[in-house]
C-alpha cells in the first residue's frame, strides 16, 4: 500500500539531475529554482500522503518494507535497494521534505544572483536524495549511501565558495572528521553482522530481520563494541565530542546550507541512527552511559563557546552542536522519543533562526555593498536596532529563540523539558542521572543567554551600522519571509503534538506515534533495570518549573549585559581576561587536535614523501627507468634501420640453427 | 650419370655465393639477381634429388619455383622503381625510413 | 669425358657465380648471371631433364634476366665505384662459407636413399621427359598448377600498381 515510496528519493534525483547537467544551459534562475523546488516538494506531497495513510492503520501494522530492487546477493550476504516505511522514517522524511522544501524555496531568493546558482540548486537536491536514502533505507547499507551521500553533498556546499581558501579547508575538514565517523559507522555494520554470522548464521544487515534477532545478542560484550563504533559514527555525522570542530568552521557555506544541512537534517542523522537502532544501543548499558555522558558534555560544552562568539552564524552553530548534545543526552538516558521530538522541534526553530540569520545577513550584506564598505556582514558588533527595519524577520526570529530557550508554550519547552526530565528520572544511570540533569540544565541557561544576546545584538539597542549602509537596509523578499513565517510558526505549534503527559491537555501523540519503533528497547532494557523509578508528579513539576526559571535567568542576565548595562561585557572581560580568551577561541580545541593529530600526521606525510616517496619510490621507478634506458642503449645498436642489417641477422639465426640441429 | 654428391656440393656453393652476394652487395637489383641465384642453386638441388630417386615430383616443383620467381622478378622489379622513383637511387643504404 | 665435362661446368658456373656477386657494374654482374643459368640448363640436361633446362633458358635467361637488363638500362645507375663494404665483406664470407659448410655437412651425413620412384633413366628416354612431366603436372599436381596462374595474375597487377605513379 506504500508502493509509491520509491518516488521520495526519486524526486530530488531527477531535480539534480535536471539542475546537474543542463543548469549550465537554462541560466534563468527562476527556472532552475522552481524545478529544485517543486521536486522537494512533489517528494513532500509523497510524503505526506504517506504519513496520512499511516495514521489510519493500527499501530501494530505500521511498518512496511519496499523492495525497489535487488542490489546485492552474494552468498550470504543480501542487501537490496529497499526502504523501510516505519512512524520513525515517517517523521523523518517528513521533516527533511518539509524543512527541504521551505529552504530550497528560501534559496531562490538568498542565492539571487549568485555565481553557480543551478550547481548549488543541484548540490540541494542531491542532499535530499541522500538525506531520504539515510532515513529510508531498510538495510545498513543503503543506510550507509545516503550516509555517505550527505556527506559528499555537506563537502560540497560548504565548499561552495570554492574560490575562498577557507570554505575550501572547513570543506576538507569537515569531509576528513567525517570519514573518521564514517569508519566507525562500518567497523560497527562489520562487527554487528560478522557476530550474527558467525554466531547464529544469521547473516544480514536489515533493520527489521536485525530487531526480529536482536533477543540473541548479549548485554555488553560485542554488543558494545559494536554500538561504540556506531557512536564514533554518529558523533562524526553529529557534530558531538569529539568529531565537532567541522560544524562551526561549515558556516563557511552559504546560510541556507547551514539551515538545512548543518541544522535540520544532515547532523541529525546521528541520533536517527541510533534510535533506528535503538533495539541494539539498549543492549548495551555501558554504550548508553558513554552516548548520555558525551551528549550532555558536549551540550554544555558547546553552549559555554557560544556565548563568546560574535559572527552570528558561528553563534548558531554552537547551539546546534549544543541542541545536538542534548538530543544525544535524551538517546544516552533511554527516551528515544523525547530525543526524535527534540530533533524535531529543533529542526524548526533553528532552521528558521538560521534562515532569520541569513536574511539579516543578506540585508547587511546588500547595504555594506551599496557603501562600498568592508566591515563583517556576519559580525554582530556591527549591527544591532534591526528589528525596525527587517520586522518579519525579526519577529519570526524572536519567536524562535524563545522557543529554542525553552519559554513555555513553545515548542523547544516541550522537547527540552523532556530530555531534562528523562535524565533525571530515567532508571539507567542511578546516581549520574543528577549530574546529567544538572550538566543539561546549565546548558539551557547557556542557551537561553547567548541566544538572547544573539537577539538583542542584533535586533535591539543602537544601531552599531556604518551610518550611510543605514538607508539601505530593508526587509528581504517574500520568497525568503514566507518560508521564515512557516518555521516560525512550526516552532510555535511543533511542540503541542508531544506535550508532556503532566501537563494533561493534549495526549502525548508524539510518543504514542514512535512507541511501536521503541517498544522492543525498552522491553530490552527492563531486564538489567532492577528498579523502574517513579519520581513523584511533585518532582515532575518542580524540575519543569526550575528549568524555566534557569531559561528566565539567563534570558534575564543577556537583557542585562546587553540591553540595560552595554559596558558590563566589557568589564566582564576586563575581569577575566583568561577565560574569555578560552572560550572566545573556542578552549583551544583546534589548536589542541592539530598539536594532537593534524600535525603529527603532516611531519608523517611530510616525511613519507620527503624520505620514502621521493628516495624510494621515485628511486625505484626511475632506477627502472634508467636500467632500461643503460639497456636500450647497448640493444640500439642492433637496430640500425638499414634492411640488410636484418638480412644478415636472419641469415645468420638460420645458419645457426642450422648448426645447431646439425651439431647437436 | 655423375656421382649425386658433386652435384649437391656444386649446389651448396652456388648457394654459399649467393648468400655472401646478398649479405655483401648495396645494389638492389644485384641483391635481386643474388637471390635468383641461390633459387637456382636450390633448383638444381631438386633436379639431382629427382633424378637420383626416379621421382618427378621435384622437377614439378622446381616448375613452380621458376614461376614464382617470375612472379617475384616482376613484382620486385616494379618495387625497385618505385623505390627509385623515390629516392633516385636502388642503394640499399638509402632504404633508413625505420632508420631512428 | 663426361666427368671432364662436369669439372668444367662446374668452373664455368662456380667462376660466373663469383662474378656475380664481385662485379662492380650490374650489367655485367647480369651477363655473369646468364652465364650461371645457361650452365645449370647444361646441368639439367645432363640429368635427364630436357624439359626443365628448356624452360630455365626461356623462363631465366630469357625473360627474368631480360627483365633485369631493361631495368638496369632504365634506371641509368651508375657504377658504385665510391661506396665502401669491406667490413661487411669479411662477414659476409664468414656466414657465407658457415652456410656452405652446414649445406654440405647435411648433405654428407644424410645419406640419399636408395630410388624408390619408377621413373628411371631408360623410361626417361623411352617415353619422353616432356610428357612425363605434362603427366604428372596435370594429374596430381592439378590444383596447384591453377593457383599458380592466379599468383601470376596478381603479381602482373602488383607489379603495375608499384611501377605506375599514378593510377
Amino acid at each position: 500500500m506504500f508502493d509509491n515510496v520509491w518516488l521520495i528519493p526519486l524526486f530530488p534525483l531527477i531535480g539534480f539531475l535536471i539542475n546537474g547537467l543542463f543548469g549550465k544551459k537554462i541560466k534563468n534562475e527562476a527556472v532552475i529554482g522552481g524545478i529544485g523546488t517543486l521536486m522537494i516538494f512533489l517528494s513532500f506531497l509523497v510524503s505526506c500522503g504517506i504519513l496520512m495513510q499511516m495514521i489510519g492503520l493500527p499501530p501494530e501494522q505500521r511498518v512496511f518494507e519496499k523492495v525497489v530492487f535487488p542490489w546485492i546477493h552474494s552468498g550470504h550476504f543480501k542487501a537490496d535497494m529497499a526502504f523501510l516505511l516505519d512512524p520513525l522514517s515517517c517523521i523523518m522524511i517528513m521533516v527533511v521534505t518539509g524543512v527541504g522544501t521551505l529552504i530550497h524555496l528560501y534559496s531562490i531568493g538568498y542565492m539571487h544572483g549568485e555565481e553557480g546558482f543551478y550547481r548549488f540548486f543541484a548540490y540541494l537536491n542531491l542532499f535530499c536524495m541522500s538525506m531520504l536514502l539515510l532515513v529510508l533505507g531498510s538495510n545498513m547499507l543503503v543506510m550507509f549511501i545516503g550516509w555517505e551521500g550527505v556527506g559528499l553533498c555537506s563537502y560540497l556546499l560548504i565548499g561552495y565558495y570554492f574560490h575562498k581558501k577557507s570554505a575550501g579547508d572547513a570543506a576538507k575538514k569537515a569531509f576528513v572528521m567525517n570519514r573518521v565517523g564514517d569508519f566507525g559507522f562500518l567497523i560497527g555494520l562489520f562487527t554487528l553482522y560478522w557476530w550474527f554470522g558467525s554466531n547464529h548464521n544469521i547473516w544480514t544487515v536489515n533493520f527489521m530481520e536485525i530487531k526480529a534477532a536482536s533477543h540473541l545478542l548479549p548485554y555488553g560484550g560485542v554488543v558494545t563494541v559494536a554500538t561504540l563504533c556506531f557512536f564514533v559514527g554518529a558523533t562524526g555525522k553529529s557534530a558531538q565530542i569529539p568529531l565537532f570542530t567541522w560544524l562551526p568552521d561549515a558556516m563557511e557555506g552559504p546560510t541556507p546550507v547551514s539551515a538545512l544541512i548543518h541544522a535540520a537534517t544532515m547532523v541529525t542523522a546521528g541520533v536517527y541512527m541510533i534510535g533506528r537502532m535503538s533495539f541494539v544501543f539498549v543492549k548495551s548499558p555501558e554504550t548508553m552511559m558513554v552516548i548520555a555522558v558525551i551528549g550532555a558534555a558536549t551540550a554544555i560544552f558547546a553552549a559555554t563557546i557560544g556565548t563568546a562568539q560574535n559572527d552570528i552564524k558561528r553563534v548558531l552553530a554552537y547551539s546546534t552542536v549544543s541542541q545536538l548534545g542534548f538530543m544525544f543526552l535524551a538517546m544516552g538516558v533511554g527516551a528515544f522519543s523525547a530525543g526524535i521530538f527534540h530533533l524535531m522541534t529543533h529542526a524548526f526553530f533553528k532552521a528558521c533562526l538560521f534562515l532569520g540569520s541569513g536574511s539579516v545577513i543578506h540585508a547587511m550584506h546588500h547595504a555594506l555593498h551599496k557603501i562600498h564598505s568592508h566591515d563583517d556582514a556576519q559580525d554582530m558588533r556591527n549591527m544591532g536596532g534591526l528589528r525596525s527595519a527587517m520586522p518579519i524577520t525579526f519577529i519570526t526570529f524572536l519567536v524562535s529563540t524563545i522557543a529554542i530557550a525553552g519559554i513555555p508554550g513553545f515548542s523547544g519547552f516541550f522537547s527540552k523539558d523532556e530530555i531534562l526530565w528523562q535524565a533525571f528520572a530515567n532508571p539507567y544511570h542511578g546516581n549520574l542521572n543528577i549530574v546529567l540533569w544538572g550538566t543539561g540544565a546549565v546548558a539551557a541557561c547557556f542557551t537561553a543567554f547567548y541566544m538572547f544576546r544573539l537577539v538583542f545584538m542584533t535586533f535591539f539597542g543602537e544601531s552599531r551600522i556604518n551610518p550611510k549602509a543605514k538607508s539601505y537596509l530593508h526587509e528581504s523578499p517574500l520568497v525568503i519571509t514566507i518560508p521564515l513565517m512557516v518555521l516560525g510558526a512550526l516552532a510555535v505549534v511543533g511542540g503541542y503534538i508531544g506535550m508532556p503527559k503532566i501537563l494533561g491537555m493534549l495526549p502525548n501523540y508524539f510518543e504514542h506515534w514512535l512507541e511501536p519503533v521503541f517498544e522492543l528497547a525498552t522491553e530490552y532494557s527492563h531486564k538489567y533495570v532492577s528498579h523502574a523509578a517513579h519520581p513523584s508528579h511533585a518532582l515532575e513539576w518542580g524540575l519543569m518549573g526550575l528549568s524555566v526559571a534557569i531559561a528566565l535567568v539567563g534570558i534575564t542576565i543577556a537583557f542585562t549585559m546587553y540591553v540595560k548595562n552595554t559596558a558590563l561585557p566589557g568589564k566582564f572581560v576586563a575581569t577575566f581576561p583568561a577565560l574569555h580568551r578560552a572560550v572566545y577561541n573556542k578552549w583551544y580545541v583546534d589548536e589542541l587536535y592539530d598539536y594532537l593529530f593534524v600535525n603529527p600526521c603532516k611531519a608523517l606525510g611530510q616525511f613519507l614523501w620527503k624520505g620514502f616517496d621521493v628516495v624510494i619510490v621515485d628511486g625505484v621507478v626511475n632506477g627502472v627507468a634508467n636500467v632500461v634506458m643503460g639497456f636500450s642503449g647497448i640493444f640500439r645498436y642492433l637496430q640500425s634501420g638499414y634492411i640488410y642489417n636484418y638480412a644478415f641477422s636472419m641469415v645468420l639465426g638460420v645458419v645457426v640453427m642450422l648448426g645447431y640441429f646439425i651439431f647437436k | 650419370m655423375e656421382n649425386l654428391n658433386s652435384y649437391l656440393i656444386v649446389s651448396a656453393v652456388l648457394f654459399s655465393i649467393g648468400t655472401i652476394g646478398v649479405l655483401t652487395r648495396k645494389n638492389a637489383i644485384v641483391i635481386f639477381m643474388c637471390i635468383e641465384l641461390m633459387l637456382n642453386a636450390v633448383n638444381l638441388t631438386f633436379v639431382a634429388l629427382s633424378r637420383h630417386l626416379g621421382n618427378l615430383d621435384g622437377q614439378v616443383f622446381v616448375f613452380f619455383i621458376m614461376t614464382v620467381a617470375a612472379a617475384e622478378a616482376a613484382v620486385g622489379l616494379a618495387l625497385i622503381i618505385a623505390f627509385y622513383n623515390n629516392k633516385e637511387s636502388i642503394d640499399v643504404d638509402d632504404v633508413n625510413l625505420m632508420k631512428w | 669425358m663426361e666427368t671432364l665435362f662436369f669439372l668444367i661446368i662446374s668452373l664455368v658456373a662456380i667462376i660466373s657465380a663469383i662474378l656475380v656477386v664481385t662485379c662492380k657494374n650490374p650489367i655485367n654482374s647480369a651477363l655473369a648471371l646468364i652465364m650461371t643459368f645457361f650452365c645449370l640448363a647444361t646441368y639439367y640436361v645432363m640429368l635427364d631433364a630436357p624439359f626443365m633446362a628448356a624452360v630455365q633458358v626461356m623462363v631465366y635467361a630469357g625473360a627474368i634476366m631480360v627483365l633485369m637488363v631493361f631495368t638496369i638500362m632504365l634506371l641509368n645507375i651508375r657504377v658504385d665505384a665510391t661506396k665502401k663494404h669491406s667490413h661487411k665483406l669479411v662477414v659476409g664470407s664468414i656466414i657465407g662459407f658457415f652456410t656452405f659448410l652446414n649445406i654440405v655437412i647435411v648433405l654428407v651425413r644424410s645419406r640419399a636413399a636408395l630410388p624408390t620412384g619408377p621413373y628411371s633413366g631408360e623410361m626417361i628416354k623411352k617415353i619422353g621427359h616432356t610428357e612425363l612431366v605434362g603427366r604428372e603436372i596435370f594429374t596430381s599436381f592439378l590444383l596447384p598448377f591453377e593457383i599458380t596462374s592466379i599468383l601470376l595474375l596478381v603479381a602482373i597487377v602488383g607489379a603495375v600498381i608499384l611501377a605506375k605513379k599514378k593510377i
